[in-house]
């Protein structure tokens, strides 16, 4: 697999990875379709199944549009994709501030996070200033939103609410802006397949995840942590990991690494996106509520865009910086 | 042309900024006479609950805008007539006029009319007392379906004062119709009025 990958030309493996993950859910799609018309018997076995089939639809269809939204950056070139992510992180955010409400004090620093940070952020990956992009949240933005929010001169629980938006900010702007910047990420050999990198990472971790999922239910171990969290257990959590891994190693003929390395890189980003979705579970529980999305019901109707990508928002910064450190570029 | 462009504008810019839900609760959207009566937080209000209203309901039904106010500069007095289509009452009670003429003539012509019953914008998350308007209307129009509406967190979206707006979920939710029991008294009516608006928060 990974000679058959290495020496195919980008555009044989654009095609190559295009047919087999499209035509994987095609699979997935068609089987849950053929068992939603197959007759279960009785009433009570269809109605389990029913709902088992509805929450793995959700699944299937988010998969579906995120591998679509690729596929259109992927031809249409870096400024679209950087776009494209920048639309997430405005959604995502809008979803994570709808649900930490604000006063009104907070209404500048509010204006200034969408309309200021979030392009400024996508802007500075863009352009490739990358020591800059990595500092101007923390030590910037940082210190610039508090006070216009102390220049609005309302002191009530001006900790809290602070913190929120500044959560909100590192989560699905800084964090997610890391995704599309892995495209401006020039290692040694590796002319121009950057969109793979990408494709590597959002993968690697959406498997984790769904395998996660899966094994949890089937397993049925006690959880971890009840009050966050009904379904993360120790040991389906390292399947989760464990094959997402390997198929990183995989997929190594599409990275700049041998297979060795391109587990590595797929664990690290597995760990972090799935203990990152764990504590963006923590916050859910904090504001009482099972996912985000407009008042228990979402806006896309399956659960909120930030559940879909919040493992991503955690895998990215860290995959991202390990690999400039590791690689030294 | 340009009434359209705007319009087409607008909605899109809703529907980024607020992902405009619309939640029909007590009743589906029908092509009835119904005056909609709703809490009044922001400017955006309007917007929002026309966005909420599929288009074949918009053309028929006009929202409610105090005349001193809207058609003070060119551009406020185009975006209301022209794009939304609003009925103008005035709030200065100088003329012998009846301030609600305006309405009943809406009414008469078969429109549905959108009303902020409180009169002006509120600050507070609870809605003010409501004005007699609505009990006035009922009362000489007893055909037309009264429906409440709550509009969830437009306030965050554009405060009093403020000019630009900030991206935040909000939803309205319409409830089950009202009417104008025999013999009830005003007070009474924009009391209960109030509280199915209300009550619609938790829903």
């Amino acid at each position: 697999m990974y000679y058959l990958l290495k020496n195919l030309t980008a555009t044989q493996q654009i095609g190559a990875l295009f047919i087999i993950v499209f035509g994987l859910l095609l699979i997935a799609s068609a089987t849950v379709f053929l068992l939603s018309v197959k007759d279960h018997g009785d009433d009570e076995r269809a109605e389990r199944m029913r709902k088992e089939l509805k929450s793995v639809d959700g699944i299937l269809r988010a998969s579906w549009v995120m591998v679509l939204v690729f596929w259109i950056s992927w031809v249409s070139g870096d400024w679209v994709a950087l776009t494209l992510f920048g639309l997430v992180s405005f959604f995502s955010l809008r979803e994570f501030l709808t649900l930490s409400p604000s006063r009104l004090g907070d209404h500048r620093s509010l204006v200034l996070a969408f309309f200021g940070v979030l392009p400024t952020q996508y802007w500075l990956v863009g352009s490739g200033h990358f020591d800059m992009f990595a500092v101007f949240i923390p030590v910037y933005v940082f210190l610039a939103l508090p006070l216009a929010s102390a220049l609005a001169n309302d002191p009530l629980r001006f900790l809290e609410r602070n913190a929120k938006l500044q959560w909100g900010i590192m989560v699905c702007i800084y964090g997610m802006s890391h995704v599309p910047a892995l495209l401006l990420l020039s290692f040694p050999g590796y002319d121009n397949r950057n969109a793979f990198l990408v494709f590597f990472l959002v993968l690697v971790v959406q498997i984790c995840m769904v395998t996660q999922h899966f094994a949890s239910r089937q397993l049925q171990q006690p959880p971890v942590a009840p009050a966050i969290s009904q379904s993360f257990n120790w040991r389906s959590w390292w399947i989760g990991i464990a094959v997402g891994s390997l198929v990183g190693a995989l997929l190594a003929g599409i990275t700049p690494w041998v297979p060795g390395t391109a587990f590595a890189f797929a664990f690290i980003a597995c760990v972090a996106g799935s203990l990152g979705h764990f504590v963006m579970k923590a916050l859910k529980r904090d504001r009482g509520i099972p996912n985000w999305g407009a008042l228990g019901q979402s806006t896309t109707g399956a659960g909120g865009l930030l559940d879909r990508v919040d493992a991503l928002c955690f895998a990215a910064p860290v995959f991202f910086h390990s690999a400039r450190w590791y690689f030294d570029i | 042309m340009l009434a359209k462009l705007m319009s087409l504008f607008l909605l899109g810019l809703i529907r980024v900024l607020t992902g405009s839900q619309a939640r029909w609760h007590g009743c589906p959207p029908k092509a009835e006479q119904r005056i909609y009566f709703a809490n009044h937080q922001s400017h955006a209000d309007l917007v929002m609950i026309w966005a909420a209203l599929p288009q074949e309901l918009r053309s028929v039904t006009r929202a409610i805008a105090a005349k001193d106010y809207w058609t003070k500069s060119p551009f406020k007095k185009w975006l209301t007539t022209a794009v939304f289509n609003v009925i103008y009452v005035s709030r200065d009670r100088s003329t012998d006029e009846d301030p609600l003429e305006p309405l009943f003539d809406a009414l008469e012509n078969g429109d549905s009319i959108i009303l902020f019953p409180e009169g002006t914008r509120g600050f507070t998350g609870e809605p003010q007392p409501f004005k007699a308007g609505l009990y006035n209307l009922a009362l000489k129009f007893p055909k037309v379906v009264l429906v409440p509406a709550w509009i969830n967190n437009v306030q965050h979206v554009l405060p009093k004062g403020e000019v630009v707006p900030v991206p935040v979920l909000c939803s309205v939710t319409f409830g089950a119709p009202m009417q104008l029991q025999e013999g009830e008294e005003r007070r009474a009516f924009l009391e209960r009025a109030r509280a199915a608006v209300v009550a619609l928060r938790d829903v």
